[in-house]
């Protein structure tokens, strides 16, 4: 059945959805944590009453301001795709995407832009407690409404809480809570949360370094590192721990993307974290995602441990998957080409519902509703005959995660040594170590956009998981047209963030005495 | 009649109260939008040609709702993607 589909359509319609989603992504982290980056620093203000806190918070919020508004609506593009390049999914899931981004688009309209006009006009016209609350409120606001899409995103890697109905051929959503509290969404928003704060901490340690570099605004700068660095540091502590109980989720309900970000092929009991690996340039033979390692140095017993909490838990590799295992809490996954079989029952018994409703034949029916129930499960799997399609790119996974781990590990040993260089007044004479903090700013985005790489990759072929792979998610659209938005938003993006840089440059330069005015 | 007199009176200065309350809102827009400096009104131009270019070229001219443009009905959709996801057509 996969030869039915263009894949030069699918291979665009995915090359502009992650073109447009890297490009917003790009704005948003920065939006969620330097807003309580902000915040912190304006209840210092409050409670001290010191004016060089005031200051310093309206320079950061001038930044967060122009930020915020170079990124607002880029989000949007990405709905408009939804409609026109992946009608088929958006008509799959909607009845599950509509309540929680309804309530985003509710809560992003009215309590970021009302609280946000009070941030910014508000110095001197409401009291200095209103003014907090208010900063508060957008910080909470704008981390608040990132809540839904990521509860939606969550859904689309481990789908619960619904109903398939066969007559509309949409999931009904059956249990509201189920969707909001599923364990993969809570993961990943807290996840997606605490590491947007510790690009935020990068950015404002980063600047700060800039102007301790050229011996501008030293006290300014200083203080805004003791608050970065302390904020960073929690956020980047926080962020080892979710991504860890994200770790543990993914084994159970995403093995074959744990796999892949670990490059595991055969699984073992006891098996080792790979802690740097080179992958060879050509396949193994098996399938042109499935590359071997040139060179790899592990921890033994890790990955178990990782994804277990046991260091001799057997975890499945790619290839126990494709053939089928038993897993630790001794549930049977049964193999791939057996999923396929129930995957292929289940469209069969869709397409044999429809012609039994259309031919008023209720028996029929009847019984095509049990079979598509039966095997729905695995849906999405009957739309494949090689059991090995299911295997998502490994190489980009692995690196992806690799280097969104490494980089995470770096940023920790950034704010724990700009503590001790503070509290021992030694940071101004570290150039190498400004230096280094100022270019990590560019690597927090890299790590902050690995982390959706190893997310959205490493969960290939689905568009939603076992349900509904990505080539069947696509409207049956003209390519051509997919190719020209591809380069046209590539045009308006980079001119946004372009213009973004050449504006934040210009304030920085400026320094906090221009700041917020 | 002074209880429908007190009532008139009541609701006479609610609603200067709320007049008074829309009025400061506005005024406090309109200050903070009059008083922006030179970046700020350089982000407004951005903003503005951003969702100029969005909504009134992308969205019109490139991104039709596929299936909303396609089909009238719900149900008419529905046969449609049931129809794509069982038997895709090239």
């Amino acid at each position: 059945m996969i030869e039915h589909f263009d894949p030069s359509l699918v291979d665009w319609s995915r090359a502009q959805f992650a073109l447009t989603a890297m490009y917003h992504w790009i704005f948003v982290p920065l939006t969620l944590g330097l807003a309580f980056i902000i915040a912190i620093m304006e209840t210092i203000y409050f409670k001290t009453g010191d004016s060089q806190w005031k200051k310093i918070t309206k320079f950061w919020m001038t930044l967060f301001g122009i930020n915020f508004a170079i990124g607002v609506a880029t989000g949007i593009i990405l709905e408009f795709e939804f409609g026109t390049n992946w009608s088929n999914y958006s008509w799959f899931v909607g009845d599950i995407f509509g309540a929680p981004l309804a309530v985003e688009g509710i809560m992003a309209f009215f309590m970021e832009s009302t609280f946000i006009a009070v941030m910014f006009f508000g110095w001197n016209k409401v009291s200095k407690r209103f003014h907090l609350v208010s900063t508060w409120l957008v910080a909470i606001g704008s981390n608040l409404s990132a809540l839904w899409i990521l509860i939606a995103n969550g859904w689309m890697q481990n789908p619960v809480g619904m109903k398939f109905n066969p007559e509309t051929a949409r999931n009904e959503m059956m249990n509201f809570w189920d969707i909001l509290f599923s364990p993969t969404g809570v993961n990943k928003f807290l996840h997606t949360l605490s590491s947007s704060y510790t690009l935020a901490a990068v950015f404002v340690l980063g600047v700060s370094s800039w102007y301790l570099l050229k011996k501008v605004n030293v006290s300014f700068a200083k203080k805004s590192i003791v608050v970065a660095a302390v904020f960073g540091l929690t956020s980047s502590v926080y962020t080892v721990l979710t991504g860890d109980n994200s770790a543990r989720e993914i084994v159970r309900n995403q093995p074959m993307k744990f796999a892949a970000i670990e490059g595991l092929y055969d699984g073992s009991a006891g098996a080792g974290l790979v802690a740097f690996g080179v992958m060879a340039e050509s396949t193994n033979g098996k399938h042109k995602n499935m590359k071997d390692f040139n060179f790899k140095i592990e921890i033994p017993n890790m990955l178990s441990y990782m994804a277990y909490l046991d260091g001799n838990a057997f975890v499945p590799g790619v290839n126990d998957i494709i053939n089928g295992f038993t897993d630790n809490d001794g549930i049977v996954h049964p193999s791939v080409n057996q999923k396929i079989e129930m995957g292929k029952k289940a469209i069969t018994a869709l397409r044999t519902f429809k012609t039994a409703k259309k031919a008023g034949d209720k028996t029929m029916a009847e019984q095509a509703q049990k079979d598509l129930e039966a095997n729905f499960k695995y849906f999405g799997y009957g739309y494949f005959d090689d059991p090995y399609d299911i295997v998502p790119p490994i190489s980009m996974s692995f690196y992806s995660f690799h280097m969104m781990v490494g980089l995470g590990m770096w940023f920790i040993l950034l704010f724990i040594i700009s503590l001790v260089y503070i509290y021992k007044d030694l940071i101004t004479n570290k150039k190498w170590f400004l230096r280094a903090v100022l270019w990590s700013i560019p690597l927090a985005y890299v790590a902050s956009e690995c982390g959706w790489i190893v997310a959205e990759m490493g969960r290939q072929p689905w568009v939603i998981q076992d349900l509904m792979p990505t080539l069947t998610a696509v409207s049956n659209i003209d390519v051509v047209s997919v190719k020209i938005t591809f380069f046209l938003f590539l045009t308006v993006f980079t001119g946004l963030l372009i213009a973004e840089i050449k504006i934040l440059l210009k304030q920085i330069k400026n320094g906090p005495n221009h700041g917020g005015q | 009649m002074s209880l429908v007199n007190t009532l008139i009176v009541e609701m006479h200065n609610t609603f200067l109260k709320i007049k008074f309350i829309l009025s400061s809102i506005w005024k406090f827009y309109l200050e903070g939008f009059k008083n922006q400096n030179k970046w700020s009104r350089q982000i407004w131009l951005v903003i503005l040609i951003k969702l100029f270019i969005l909504f009134f070229v992308l969205k019109l001219f490139f991104f039709p709702n596929f299936l909303k443009s396609k089909y009238k009905t719900d149900q008419e959709r529905s046969e449609y993607v049931i129809d794509q996801l069982t038997n895709p057509k090239k």
